[in-house]
């Protein structure tokens, strides 16, 4: 456990509790966080009615005339302790059973370059598309080269939200080549369905179409929020991530997108996935080989 | 079927009192935004005070009505007309199958309540019938109505009607044109100057256009100043920029330090930029009832007041239960 964690508490008026765990991320941040709000489910305190885990912080909602803010902050505070107290003690703590998810990806896709071309004038340096610049400010040699470091490693689901399904996803690799891009000068308006964005060292899917502010690299085929629940993997829930879930991106031509799409639209399509226990001690021994066996878990070698 | 769309207004949708349970993965709460009238509307009617019904922004619908039932209008200060007959809201008004409802041009507020007998039966999806447009989720197709819409009523819920009897106009909602929104706060109220904080709660804020169910934005107070700092990882270089994390509902987000935004009940779960508090409970409906350009100012409250205002708020409801009861 990263002991430059310090937790700090404060109260979101008089129905919530927000509770920081870093200023900056990091995945020890994310892993403390998923590791309370557990307990916090777990716990099942009356009067908490959302407990909503998010990158490097989460929230509680809860109806004061139940429980107290300050009962309830004496009681988040105890359940922090006891986190701490396991992840110090034992390995099991930094192991999260959870699943790997290939995402295919068209990137440079004519839809959110469409998009892009229209808000030019919000975006640091118009005359480049989101990928050229994100490719230059990463001191990457090409869009290719920056499709490459996207692709070329899997990427942690560290928070559910914005709008209804949207994933925030964390890269797994060490800090300096993470993938770093300012969001737009001033939010777009719109940005078409299932974009792959990126802002700060997040990237997302934006689920729905709608208003957003970061850099649109591409798009994907596959829906993850199905609201009317017809879509075969989403019939069970509406939403297809949950915090944990690691996902592949799979860099993919225009023929398969289209392919992908078709079956989706015949509801004959399945996302690649498999069950995988992620280690965090195994992790930071060696990313590069940890996500390599993962990624063989994914593809079966 | 019970209610007929024959004009949809600016933006009519279906809500109750919201669908807890699902901010985690970034689904609102949604229901209506101004709750007390919400909970007027349906006492009035005799419905249970979660039953669905129709709020509309600035505008009303014009419906007509396919089965005999009792309506009720609260909310926003407008007359309501029967077949062209003019009544005043805050009363339960019978109405026949085949009647024509339509409204008179906003007076004073911004959001309008219709509460039908029997709720608008709409399906439930996760626990509730509120229409969350941004993800089409609940309410009629997920969407704001338009004309050509159907609605079901749902039967008589066996509360009582109180028809003949007007609300007492201390137990109408306030609709004033300026405003005091009490704010706690905290979050990442850090971030600013202590100077900035102190321009922040004296300045006169301006309702924006974009002022919807999801957040109102505010314009012409001063520009805020922040702390200088290093970026923290994943944040982003702006000053006003986070990692991405929860926004409390009435939470207050300052992108660029320029225009506060108060998220409301169709707010987006989470995003990267600092909020310097939240407005309390007890404040949420006044802003639902803000037209642009209405003015407000923050005043700041610790939350020991904060909990005394909400108590205030409940004992206003538990009077209108009385009073209706």
């Amino acid at each position: 456990m990263n002991p430059a964690l310090t937790t700090r508490y404060s109260f979101g008026g008089d129905e919530h509790i927000f509770v920081e765990i870093g200023h900056e991320m990091s995945l020890e941040a994310f892993f403390l966080g998923l590791s309370i709000t557990k307990g916090l489910s777990e716990a099942r305190i009356k009067g908490v009615t959302e407990i909503c885990p998010a990158n490097a912080s989460f929230q509680v909602k809860y109806d004061p005339d139940i429980i107290s803010p300050r009962d309830l902050q004496r009681e988040i505070k105890a359940i922090e302790a006891g986190a701490k107290r396991i992840a110090a003690s034992s390995t099991e703590a930094t192991m999260l059973p959870t699943r790997i998810i290939e995402i295919p990806v068209l990137y440079n896709d004519p839809w959110t370059h469409e998009t892009l071309m229209r808000f030019r004038e919000r975006h640091q340096e118009p005359s480049l598309t989101d990928l050229e610049y994100a490719a230059k400010i990463n001191q990457l040699g090409s869009v290719d080269q920056f499709i490459t470091a996207h692709s070329g490693t899997p990427w942690f689901v560290t928070m559910v939200g914005f709008v209804a399904g949207l994933p925030f996803l964390y890269q797994m690799v060490e800090r300096p080549k993470q993938l770093q891009a300012p969001k737009y000068l001033r939010p777009r308006t719109d940005t078409p369905k299932l974009t792959i964005g990126h802002g700060g060292c997040f990237s997302c899917i934006y689920s729905v179409r709608g208003a957003g502010g970061y850099q649109m690299f591409g798009i994907t085929p596959v829906p993850i929020y199905d609201p009317q629940q017809k879509i075969s993997y989403l019939r069970e829930f509406m939403v297809l991530f949950r915090p944990g879930d690691i996902v592949k991106w799979r860099a993919v031509g225009r023929e398969e997108y289209d392919e992908i799409e078709r079956k989706i639209g015949e509801n004959r399509y399945q996302p690649l996935m498999r069950p995988v226990t992620f280690s965090m001690r195994d992790f930071n021994l060696n990313h590069v080989a940890y996500t390599k066996k993962i990624e063989g878990e994914l593809y079966g070698n | 079927m019970g209610i007929n769309i024959l004009e949809p207004g600016l933006s009519t949708t279906v809500q109750d009192l919201g669908r807890p349970g699902y901010y985690h993965i970034g689904i609102p709460l949604s229901g209506s935004m101004d709750r007390y009238s919400h909970h007027a509307g349906n006492l009035l009617v005799g419905n249970d005070v979660n039953a669905a019904l129709l709020e509309f922004t600035f505008m009303g619908p014009k419906l007509e009505f396919t089965r005999d039932t009792v309506i009720a209008l609260t909310g926003a200060s407008m007359s309501i007309l029967v077949n062209e007959v003019e009544h005043d809201g805050w009363q339960a008004i019978p109405v026949k199958a085949g009647d024509v409802v339509s409204f008179g041009f906003l007076i004073d507020g911004a959001r309008a309540y219709l509460a039908i007998a029997g709720g608008i039966d709409v399906p439930v999806v996760l626990g509730s019938r509120s229409t969350y447009t941004l993800g089409a989720l609940g309410g009629h197709q997920g969407r704001k109505l338009e004309a050509g819409d159907s609605l079901p009523l749902g039967p008589p819920q066996g509360g009582k009607v109180r028809l003949g009897k007007i609300l007492r106009p201390d137990l109408r909602q306030e609709l004033p044109k300026n405003v005091k929104l009490r704010l706690v706060t905290g979050l990442y109220w850090h971030r600013i100057t202590a100077t900035s904080g102190q321009k922040f709660l004296a300045d006169h804020w301006k309702v924006a256009p974009e002022a919807d169910r999801i957040g109102y934005r505010f314009r012409s107070g001063r520009k805020l100043e922040f702390v200088p700092r290093d970026p923290p990882f994943g944040a982003g270089s702006d000053p006003s920029n986070i990692v991405d994390g929860c926004y409390p509902y009435g939470s207050v987000q300052v992108p660029g330090g320029t225009e506060p935004i108060v998220l409301h009940r169709d707010a987006v779960s989470g995003g990267g930029y600092f909020m310097l508090g939240t407005v309390i409970s007890a404040d949420m409906d006044a802003i639902g009832q803000l037209q642009p350009h209405m003015t407000a100012r923050f005043e700041a409250v610790s939350l020991d007041q904060a909990l005394a205002a909400r108590y205030d708020y409940f004992a206003r409801l538990d009077a209108l239960r009385g009073y209706l009861a």
